[in-house]
């Protein structure tokens, strides 16, 4: 079981509710993915918005956990405007931190998302803070507060997967307690189960699934990447080795020359 | 038979149109005067059915194939018929593989085959597709026509609001409003804005892939470009955002840089009305037959649902 800020949580894959193709896609999507936690952008999705037949209430009608998300935000203190307006409308103290440094690229700021971790947590939000695979800034964040880190493996939405292994691995053996989950970059389910089996504790995934051709199909993919991924770092892979190593003893076989 | 259609956008209309085809008599109210004063009147009204397959069920392709007919028909002369042209800057190229990959009824353009077609886009992109079977109209101009044509064939329109008393059927094509009456219906708010610039023609709907922000352009008369439009998921009309507005010019303006010269006319926004699958429905709830949830797929989808609306009237015995 996976612990997020004191709450259990069963499944690996948390996933984004942006761009599908249509509110039902995104329901049997989540289903498929079988998700305990989808992302909601307060600030582009839903901005204001009355009441009756909304997105957010068919979200609410998933029964999942919302992660509320503050993507679309460029300083800290747009950022803690916005959480501050998700505690209020989804009643959680989670707060998935998104500050963007670059409008094109989505690369995250990280002195500013530093900042806004260090305000957020202060004033007890629970923050998972979207970040890059630095360990300084992982470490800066760590001590801003947040219990749980989530890295990208590659910039939002390019469906490159992990580009710096090393990176990750290293993130992993850094911080080994400290729930990691990736975010953004994952494009297939190989991918997802590639940072599964370096050991990360779970990944967050949107358009991968969201653009895919039929996403209800390709969330399961995942999910069973995921899962797929996570048994194989539990049951201990092996390490790669340079020879072949015959898996049957050949002292004592037979010669024939 | 005696129907009333309530609003007068382009679903009501539209069924007004079939129902007179039927030989009933007709009478519609709207809460304005003006035809297509609400999302109807800010559409892009394209005639799309490959294009919009990209993201749309099977069912948008099928139903929207004879909308071009039926505009066409319905209103000679108004239906322009040169097809859909479908480019992505350098970087996103990857985007028009994938755009390809969903849709039908394309074929692949390279410099010079963009040249032919659009003059002005001669030189700014490598490769395009082009779905020559689409068409598009200007939707104004359609409405006001058809509002017209109604009007001359004896249609009767009035201001405001009516119970249905003293009608046979009852037809509830008022979109938005009946958001909280139709169960599942939702608004998703669409932005737009006109440009004008004589710098710059184009002859047909063009648009521009990109991951986030996908755009269109339609040409219209006096050098006129409707540029649309974003789809954000709230139930919300008023003015345009600054954001949409930046994204929106952003996009015109990688299009082709004579979009930085042109004066922006007008900026709009609307709520599209939509269904979870984003399909629109033909339901009955009381005495009243509802058309709704034509979501960006009003002028494409109206007509087809309009037969079937009136097909319903047809079948059942009021």
């Amino acid at each position: 079981m996976l612990d997020l800020y004191g709450v259990e949580i069963t499944s690996r894959l948390l996933l984004g509710t942006a761009r599908y193709p249509s509110p039902k896609v995104l329901g049997e999507a989540v289903r498929a993915s079988r998700t305990d936690i989808v992302t909601v952008s307060l600030r582009r999705e839903s901005a204001g918005g009355k009441a009756g037949g909304s997105f957010l209430e068919l979200i609410s009608a998933l029964n999942v956990r919302i992660l509320p998300n503050t993507a679309g935000c460029h300083s800290a203190k747009e950022a803690v405007t916005t959480a501050q307006m998700a505690r209020e409308i989804f009643g959680t103290d989670w707060i998935k931190l998104e500050v963007i440094g670059h409008h094109d690229t989505l690369q995250p700021d990280v002195f500013e998302l530093v900042n806004a971790a260090r305000i957020l947590s202060d004033e007890g939000f629970e923050v998972f803070p979207y970040t890059t695979d630095d360990l300084v800034v992982a470490e800066r964040l760590v001590e801003a507060g947040c219990k749980v880190l989530m890295p990208w493996c590659a910039p939002i939405g390019s469906a490159m997967g992990p580009v710096n292994l090393a990176a990750l691995r290293a993130m992993r053996a850094h911080f080994p307690d400290t729930p990691l989950i990736v975010d953004a970059g994952l494009g297939r389910p190989s991918h997802a189960a590639a940072v599964m089996e370096l050991g990360y504790d779970a990944v967050l995934l949107n358009t991968a699934v969201a653009n895919a051709g039929d996403p209800i199909a390709m969330a399961g993919a995942f999910a069973d990447a995921v899962e797929a991924g996570r048994a194989g770092f539990s049951a201990g892979l092996l390490e790669p080795r340079d020879m072949a190593v015959p898996s049957t003893p050949v002292i004592g076989k037979a010669v024939f020359s | 038979m005696r129907a009333l259609v309530r609003g007068a956008g382009v679903a009501g209309l539209t069924v007004a149109f079939e129902l007179r085809r039927h030989g009933h008599a007709v009478e519609i109210v709207d809460r304005t005067a003006r035809a297509g004063a609400g999302a109807s009147g800010l559409a892009g009204g394209m005639l799309a059915p490959f294009c919009e397959g990209e993201s749309a069920p099977e069912a948008v392709t099928r139903l929207g194939r004879a909308a071009a007919e039926w505009w066409e028909a319905a209103l000679p002369g108004q239906v322009n018929r040169d097809g859909t042209l479908v480019v992505a800057p350098p970087r996103d190229t990857g985007e028009l593989t994938r755009f390809a990959a969903r849709t039908a009824g394309h074929e692949w353009l390279d410099e010079e085959g963009i040249a032919a077609l659009e003059p002005a886009l001669a030189g700014r992109f490598r490769k395009a597709l082009f779905f020559r079977e689409e068409a598009h109209l200007d939707p104004r101009k359609a409405l006001v026509a058809l509002h017209a044509q109604l009007v001359k064939d004896g249609v009767h329109f009035r201001l405001g609001t009516s119970s249905g008393k003293d009608f046979d059927a009852m037809f509830d094509c008022t979109g938005p409003a009946a958001i909280g009456t139709v169960r599942g219906l939702r608004g998703v708010r669409g932005e737009m804005l006109y440009l004008q610039t004589s710098e710059i023609g184009l002859s047909r709907p063009v648009r521009l892939l990109h991951p986030r922000h996908p755009i269109y352009v339609v040409p219209r008369a006096d050098h006129r470009f409707m540029v649309g439009a974003t789809m954000i998921e709230a139930n919300e009309g008023g003015a345009i955002s600054a954001r949409s507005l930046m994204e929106l010019l952003n996009a015109a303006y990688a299009l082709h840089p004579s979009f930085g010269e042109a004066r922006v006319i007008e900026t709009g926004a609307g709520v599209r009305p939509a269904f979870d699958d984003n399909l629109p429905r033909v339901v009955r709830i009381g005495d009243a037959i509802h058309v709704n949830g034509f979501y960006r797929h009003g002028f494409l989808l109206a007509p087809a649902m309009a037969q079937e609306a009136v097909s319903l009237l047809e079948r059942v015995p009021a």
